[in-house]
């Protein structure tokens, strides 16, 4: 009885990981062509603004009429994001809701009401409202979507670092104590734009990619080559903007979430002078104990990821061994003395919790000590036990490891299509330049084919920063054993199914609706 | 009262203006469920459509903020409620889903599944959607079945679930409780009330204000009916009254009542309210119904208002446990901390400005009428 018990448990913690990864998956399939695509509308309706040429007043019309088809579904995948903290996470809910709570209800008020009252007169208001109240909800439209994306990536920012907090005994939960800290801190940022600026560069190549097909069909041409120069251009800066906090991102996992780097690069035992792996294929995961049995092949660059890590050649890149089992010469401490150290923190909340039902002050008092900022000894038992919180749900060292094939392959399918794509951006805005566009039909062919390679490398980023913390919903101090919500296995497993058949459903009608209005082309007024 | 006490009640005010502002806009829901009722032609559907149509993000939005702000200011009722009433609120968020998409790809080239599925989600969502959300603020006068410790956390090896709950039917059990059906049913015919009397607003069609004239009739008189029973057994029934300085909880009868005479301005909103409501129902059966809405509009912001402050202030627990009265939530054992409170108070300052632009942009949409004619231009239509 207590072991069906104990595997319907780890099986809801699978179904409800599995229903979380799903409904983000897909809504992040909709949702870096909302950030994008709204401003790419939003410099065309201003080219129609300034000049009064109905030219740019038909282009900017047909791409917000795709616009739309996008923001429905994108809108639809997403709401049952933010209540799946609720349903699937209620503990995650309780222990950190105090700090997580707030961009959420900040992105509700800020950005949500600027989304949807513009998004309104922007579809609707042509023939209603003046142009320049227009051209302003046109957007603010854009502005409201990237301002959401603001919020939604500071509370994800905070997850991969938790910041700005204290932990208060008495309500069991983490409490926000520097807001400046949550929104400012450097994974935050640097996560925001990350992920805004790849969502340009997909917004752009679909632009280019459809472009590329009138071209092919020798129709509207005029609107496609303008609108190609509008997204190339817009495609490269975001290109550029997106690798250099790339480069930013590197630097910071590797101060914070050293696994996450370890699984990025399949780097087994630590090493200074690391070099990094351009490609290489991975032996299957029982064979790999170290660097030297983890390839069947690989083709790397020497010092390059100690240099892009550490901004140092011959820095020290730990492995996933050294984070595993300890290294005692660079100071890394083994998972199981972490896992040691997280079980006295919480043993010490069992003593709070028995201590308060028998009301015994002194003992309540001197474990508060423990848990305060402001006394000697919690300091020390913050930095030295608290920290490791989460690590004392843990069942086995190895737990901290997360998928490492999946995370390696995610993050060179990323990084090639993020380098691909600087160079097609680069190269197009050439051959436009020249006017040799249509003269090369396989090149538009390539241009229309990186459509899905955008899509595949922006979830590819996403598994890349999602799988790469597991097991961790709050970096070190909440896993997703101790922050899921106690249902029943079948229950997930229903409703995700049921959301699985619905969004592919919908997924079916939203490509079959796209191509048929991109076949239809803009419409004469 | 400590600044504490005083930002719980902020934000509990805060939530409550958004439960409320939700309410009015469920017209939305309501018109969708009228979809075939009022609308007997292909064209006429089309014009409803296209007039919710420009409305029903503010709903959707609306549903999302009141979430995302309950998550913030009252992080233990998110935690509970949804992680425990799990079918409910599945089952609100599936309704959601398929409205979000049913408007804009309903009368689109290849939409897979025909504008007649499409039709059907947006009836689904106006009907269940409305009855649903209904019944799931039934609990918070009636109680659900829930326990929460939340040093439960503490239990390595064991079960470290802080809030659990204790039925096998995760929510649906609140469908059980007549004072639930009745709110469920009172906030389905406001909505189609509601409803009615937008598409008398905004729908310039002589067919389609005959028949929502008419319909008006057919859902006053199951939601006044509804709404006396639901009311009438609040202020009859006991409630779960808190003790601010020991934070123990105990029942109290006729507790809602009590609250009701204890907050002579909250019993003044919801008198005032539901006079207002009343008065924008008589006003839509007259020849002038087109500014009904407003009246009704503006009464069911109130009423609603009102009743969410009863269940929350006067020392209430507004989410009461039926499974351990210790654990019932109230705005001080379940809000979040001073200091998070304090900084979305600094950030809900920003409020009075995005409901400014909101009405200026929705007043800039509907200087003209919805027309057949625009239903046959080339622009935007859903």
């Amino acid at each position: 009885m207590m072991l069906d018990t104990a595997v319907d448990f780890m099986q809801v913690v699978d179904w409800s990981r599995a229903q979380f990864a799903m409904t983000a998956i897909y809504h992040w399939l909709f949702v870096p062509l909302t950030l994008g695509l709204g401003f790419i509308i939003a410099f065309m309706e201003t080219a129609y603004y300034r000049t009064g040429d109905e030219f740019w007043k038909r282009t900017t019309k047909f791409w917000m009429r795709l616009f739309g088809i996008n923001f429905a579904i994108g809108v639809a995948t997403g709401i049952i994001l933010e209540f799946e903290f609720g349903t699937n996470w209620s503990n995650y809910s309780h222990f950190v809701g105090d700090i997580f709570g707030a961009p959420l209800a900040v992105e509700g008020i800020m950005a949500f009401f600027m989304e949807s009252t513009f998004i309104a007169v922007m579809f609707f208001g042509w023939n209603k409202v003046s142009k320049g109240f227009h051209l302003t909800a046109t957007w603010l439209t854009a502005i409201g979507a990237n301002l959401s994306a603001l919020w939604i990536l500071v509370a994800n920012g905070w997850m991969q670092y938790p910041v700005g907090m204290t932990f208060n005994l008495e309500t069991a939960r983490n409490e926000m104590t520097s807001f400046w800290d949550v929104l400012l801190s450097p994974v935050a940022l640097n996560k925001f734009f990350h992920t805004v600026t790849s969502a340009y560069v997909l917004a752009a190549v679909f632009v280019v990619g459809v472009s590329a097909w009138f071209l092919l069909k020798k129709r509207e041409q005029l609107m496609a080559r303008k609108s190609m120069i509008i997204a190339s251009v817009f495609g490269l800066v975001s290109a550029c903007a997106a690798a250099f906090s790339g480069d930013r991102s590197g630097v910071v996992i590797a101060e914070v979430q050293p696994m996450k780097l370890a699984a990025m690069e399949a780097l087994y035992d630590g090493e200074e002078s690391a070099g990094l792996t351009v490609f290489g294929v991975l032996k299957p995961a029982e064979e790999r104990t170290g660097n030297d049995e983890a390839f069947y092949f690989r083709f790397e660059i020497p010092k390059l990821l100690s240099l892009m890590s550490y901004r140092q050649a011959d820095a020290y890149v730990a492995g996933i061994n050294d984070l595993v089992n300890g290294n005692p010469n660079q100071g890394l401490m083994s998972a199981q003395e972490k896992m040691d150290r997280g079980r006295v923190a919480i043993e010490q909340l069992a003593r709070y919790r028995q201590a308060k039902k028998e009301n015994d002050a002194a003992t309540m008092k001197e474990v508060a000590a423990l848990f305060s900022p402001d006394t000697p000894q919690g300091r020390e038992f913050l930095k030295n036990y608290f920290r490791y919180f989460g690590y004392g749900y843990l069942s086995s060292p190895q737990d901290i490891v997360p998928n490492v094939s999946l995370v390696f392959y995610s993050f060179r399918v990323m990084v090639a299509a993020g380098v691909f794509f600087l160079f097609l951006f680069a190269m197009n805005l050439w051959l436009l330049w020249k006017r040799r566009e249509e003269r090369y039909r396989p090149w538009l062919y390539v241009l229309l084919w990186s459509i899905p390679l955008a899509y595949l490398a922006s979830q590819a980023g996403w598994i890349v920063a999602e799988v790469g913390r597991q097991p961790w919903t709050i970096q070190d101090l909440l896993p997703t054993v101790a922050a899921v919500s106690r249902i029943d296995s079948t229950s997930v497993m229903v409703t995700f199914f049921i959301f699985v058949a619905l969004f592919t459903t919908l997924l079916i009608a939203e490509l079959m609706i796209m191509t048929k209005q991109i076949q239809i082309g803009p419409k004469n007024e | 009262m400590t600044t504490y006490v005083l930002l719980q009640h902020y934000w509990w005010f805060i939530i409550s203006l958004l439960g409320a502002i939700l309410v009015f806009l469920l017209f939305v829901q309501g018109g969708q469920g009228l979809l075939y009722t009022v609308g007997k032609t292909p064209q006429e559907r089309n014009m409803i459509v296209n007039a919710l149509g420009r409305k029903w993000e503010f709903t959707f939005t609306t549903l999302v903020t009141f979430g995302g702000a309950f998550f913030a200011s009252f992080p233990l009722f998110y935690s509970t409620s949804f992680g425990g009433a799990f079918y409910v609120w599945m089952a609100i968020l599936l309704v959601f889903v398929i409205q979000a998409v049913a408007y804009e790809y309903r009368r689109k080239p290849h939409n897979f599944i025909g504008e007649r599925t499409y039709d059907i989600f947006l009836m689904i969502n106006g009907v269940a959607g409305a009855f649903l959300l209904g019944v799931a603020v039934g609990t918070f006068f009636t109680g659900a079945n829930f326990t929460v410790n939340q040093l439960n956390l503490a239990n390595v090896g064991g079960d470290t679930t802080i809030s659990q709950w204790t039925t096998p039917w995760r929510g649906l059990e609140a469908l059980a409780d007549y004072r639930n059906v009745m709110l469920g049913l009172s906030v389905l015919f406001l909505s189609r009330v509601l409803a009615v009397q937008y598409f008398m607003n905004t729908i310039d069609d002589k067919s389609i204000a005959g028949r929502s004239r008419r319909h008006l009739w057919f859902n006053a008189v199951p939601f006044v009916i509804c709404f006396v029973v639901f009311l009438v057994s609040l202020m009859l029934s006991e409630g779960w009254a808190v003790n601010p300085d020991s934070g123990t909880i105990s029942l109290e009868k006729y507790k809602y009542f009590h609250n009701l005479t204890a907050m002579p301005v909250v019993a003044g909103l919801l008198l005032a309210g539901i006079l207002a409501v009343l008065a924008g129902i008589v006003l839509g059966l007259t020849n002038r119904g087109g500014r009904s809405i407003w009246f009704s509009g503006a009464g069911t912001v109130a009423t609603v208002l009102a009743l969410l402050l009863l269940a929350g202030y006067n020392n209430t627990a507004y989410y009461p446990s039926l499974a351990d009265m210790q654990s019932s939530l109230t705005i001080y054992n379940s809000s979040s901390s001073e200091f998070t409170l304090k900084t979305m108070s600094v950030i809900s300052v920003l409020i009075p400005f995005v409901i400014a632009y909101i009405w200026y942009a929705w007043r800039s949409m509907n200087r003209v009428k919805i027309t057949r004619e625009e239903m046959v231009s080339d622009d935007h239509l859903y």
